[in-house]
């Protein structure tokens, strides 16, 4: 009938069941679901549960489809009540996720508390690529630091031809790895020379933050945003950031 | 009538090449009461909200005046997600008139306004209310932005009725609706376009009742009711359980409207609405009696470039029919063919 994009595996919010749920922290879980998406880490999948809300998480894993909830409401509490066995809807994959030039040899990974969820999909993602991947985390404690250990076993798996990882903790009170924010962090490696491309997930002042940075030494970035969303397929405007929407347009941004 | 391609590359270090006769033009302007549109399309209202950033991008592709969401007497939250879908044969939504509130939308109306103006695109506000006296305050607030023109969606529930009928399905509670804009609009001569409903017994008649009442432009159509239920739940997905259907599935139902409004009121400029998602969809909606053509889930069907796509193929389409002017399809619907003789017909169904 006519040329459009192509519709995502899940047009319409489609059950899943619960196959694992690891904790994370005192108000953080990872859930992992039996089935699998197409999809690119940085895409985000719209979870609804039947008669309540729906809300925007990012994919963690593609397969099996993981998603990493912090309890912050109404909606991420009822989802911390599900267990092996229940279901959770999804539509998605949508949006645009990271994605990765040639040309660019060393990069740095930063995420800001919830925001590593789609972080280390990617800096998986990029094994075996030869390229030197540094992941700076931060958080206010270090109770609230996430995903520290799995990126921890990351950079301890060192095949042949590998990519090297590094992982730089940051803490604002010093309780787990430096004191201080994760743009103090990499500003030295910025300053040194070191970073080629900057990836980076987490709170508005932080990508800002970010923003300048990569501004003031020419690095270019790759910030996913957040906004409210409403349907997620471009149409309603809800999820508007500086004349993007972001879930079509986002939620990745190139600067 | 073909005018010269000009081909920028930097091959040739940006001389132009001039290639005429190979690449076909339409003449898109489009008269629409007091102002020419550039192009034919109008952005629907509430697509991309009332963002000033994305009002100005919907002009940027293709959009000859774009239509802000709708804004009622005070701010609305909207309704609770799932809010929009896309359910294949179309999009269904019960976003729930989420809006900043008429005071707020004045400044964002005006910068809109002042954003688009050099791009020839006239601004429509869109509103709505409670009680029909209401609607003369709504649209007098947002009358201070000075948009070119105030459309009234009449398809919320009108406050008197049991069953929360729509203004939109009785001619006179429309004609009351219409009344109050018109007087509250008069002073700062602002046409008005009424909003109509597709799901009525006789939208003729509703047509006719608001131009009565002053109505100087009509939309036609708003989304048609609706509902998806997920099975393996067996609950409705919409939080608001129903929505309002739109896209590819509503076409033929705003074709039948427009047809409809058009020979009920023949003088009456109209912005046909509801699921043209293609170029051809475009022409069929000016053969069926649009002078406008709203454009709305075609943005997710299509993507953001979609106006611009369709204004393509609208062009394409005539000129491999050697046209190049939308007047020449223009109300084609209206005017059919005459025959000498009459058709066989088919056999009257045997009884037994
Ligand atoms: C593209 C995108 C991807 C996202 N990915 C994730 C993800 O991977 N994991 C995740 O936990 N959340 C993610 N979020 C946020 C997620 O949508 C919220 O967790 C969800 O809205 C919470 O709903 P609620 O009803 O529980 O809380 P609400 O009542 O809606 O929110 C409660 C409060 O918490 C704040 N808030 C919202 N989300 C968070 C959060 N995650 N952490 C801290 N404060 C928050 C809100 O601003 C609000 O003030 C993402 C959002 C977007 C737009
Ligand atoms: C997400 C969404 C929000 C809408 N909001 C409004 C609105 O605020 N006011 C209004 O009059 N119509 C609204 N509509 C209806 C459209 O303006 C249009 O009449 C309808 O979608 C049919 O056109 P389409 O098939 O081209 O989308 C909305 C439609 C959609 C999809
Ligand atoms: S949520 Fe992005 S446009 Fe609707």
């Amino acid at each position: 009938m006519f040329d459009s994009a192509p519709a995502p595996a899940f047009r319409l919010p489609t059950a899943l069941t619960v196959a694992r749920i690891d904790e994370e922290n005192y108000r953080t879980k990872t859930i992992v679901l039996n089935g699998a998406l197409e999809a690119t880490p940085g895409q985000f999948v719209m979870a609804w549960l039947p008669r309540f809300d729906e809300k925007p998480f990012s994919l963690v894993d593609n397969d099996p489809i993981t998603l990493m909830v912090t309890a912050v409401g109404p909606f991420s509490r009822l989802v911390h009540a599900l267990e092996p066995g229940d279901r959770l809807w999804l539509r998605g994959p949508f949006g645009q996720g990271f994605a990765v030039p040639h040309g660019q040899a060393r990069l740095a990974v930063v995420g800001g508390g919830y925001g590593v969820a789609p972080l280390l999909w990617l800096a998986r993602s990029l094994a075996r690529t030869g390229r030197t991947v540094t992941t700076i985390i931060g958080a206010r404690t270090a109770n609230d630091l996430l995903y520290a250990e799995r990126f921890a076993a990351l950079a301890r798996f060192r095949p042949p031809h590998a990519t090297a990882y590094d992982l730089i903790a940051a803490t604002e009170d010093g309780s787990r790895g430096v004191q201080g924010r994760v743009t103090d962090a990499l500003l030295s490696l910025l300053e040194a020379g070191a970073i080629d491309g900057i990836y980076a997930c987490g709170p508005d002042p932080m990508l800002s933050a970010l923003r300048e940075l990569g501004q003031r030494y020419a690095i270019p970035c790759q910030l996913s945003w957040e906004a409210y969303m409403r349907c997620a397929i471009g149409i309603c405007g809800a999820c508007e950031h500086e004349g993007k929407v972001l879930c079509l347009d986002g939620p990745v941004v190139r600067d | 009538m073909a005018i010269p391609f000009v081909l920028f590359n930097s091959r040739n270090h940006g001389r132009s090449i001039i290639i005429t006769d190979t690449y076909p033009t339409m003449n898109t302007r489009t008269p629409f009461l007091t102002h020419t549109l550039p192009t034919p399309l109008v952005l629907a209202s509430g697509i991309w909200g009332t963002t000033v950033s994305l009002l100005v991008r919907a002009a940027r592709s293709g959009c000859g005046a774009v239509t802000a969401k709708s804004c009622g007497p005070a701010p609305r939250a909207g309704h609770v997600n799932p809010s929009c879908l896309d359910w294949g044969g179309g999009l269904i939504n019960a976003i729930g008139l989420a809006n900043p509130g008429a005071e707020a939308e004045v400044e964002l109306l005006a910068q809109a306004k002042a954003e688009l103006e050099p791009l020839g695109a006239p601004l429509i506000a869109s509103i709505f209310a409670g009680p029909p006296d209401e609607f003369a305050t709504v649209a007098a607030t947002v009358a201070r932005a000075r948009p070119d023109f105030v459309e009234v969606n009449i398809s919320c529930p009108n406050v008197h009725s049991d069953f929360g009928e729509p203004y939109a399905a009785s001619p006179d509670a429309a004609a009351e609706v219409t009344g109050h804009v018109v007087d509250a609009l008069a002073e700062r001569n602002i046409p008005v376009i009424v909003k109509l409903a597709p799901n009525v017994p006789s939208i003729g008649r509703i047509a006719q009742a608001v131009t009565a009442a002053g109505a100087d432009a009509l939309c036609v159509i708003n989304t048609m009711p609706g509902m998806l239920i997920d099975a393996e739940s067996g609950q409705p997905i919409l939080a608001n359980r129903s929505g309002g259907l739109s896209g590819p599935a509503l076409k033929p139902i705003a074709l039948k409207c427009v047809y409809d409004v058009r020979k009920a009121c023949p003088e009456t400029p109209i912005i046909g609405t509801g699921g043209v998602t293609t170029g051809v969809d475009a022409l069929e909606m000016l053969m069926a009696g649009a002078s406008a053509v709203g454009v709305g889930s075609a943005i997710h069907f299509r993507g953001p470039d979609a106006p611009r796509l369709i204004l393509d193929e609208m062009t394409a389409w005539l000129a491999a029919r050697g046209m190049d002017d939308l007047n020449a399809v223009r109300n084609r619907a209206h005017h059919e063919p005459l025959y000498a003789a009459v058709p066989t017909g088919a056999p009257v169904p045997s009884a037994h």
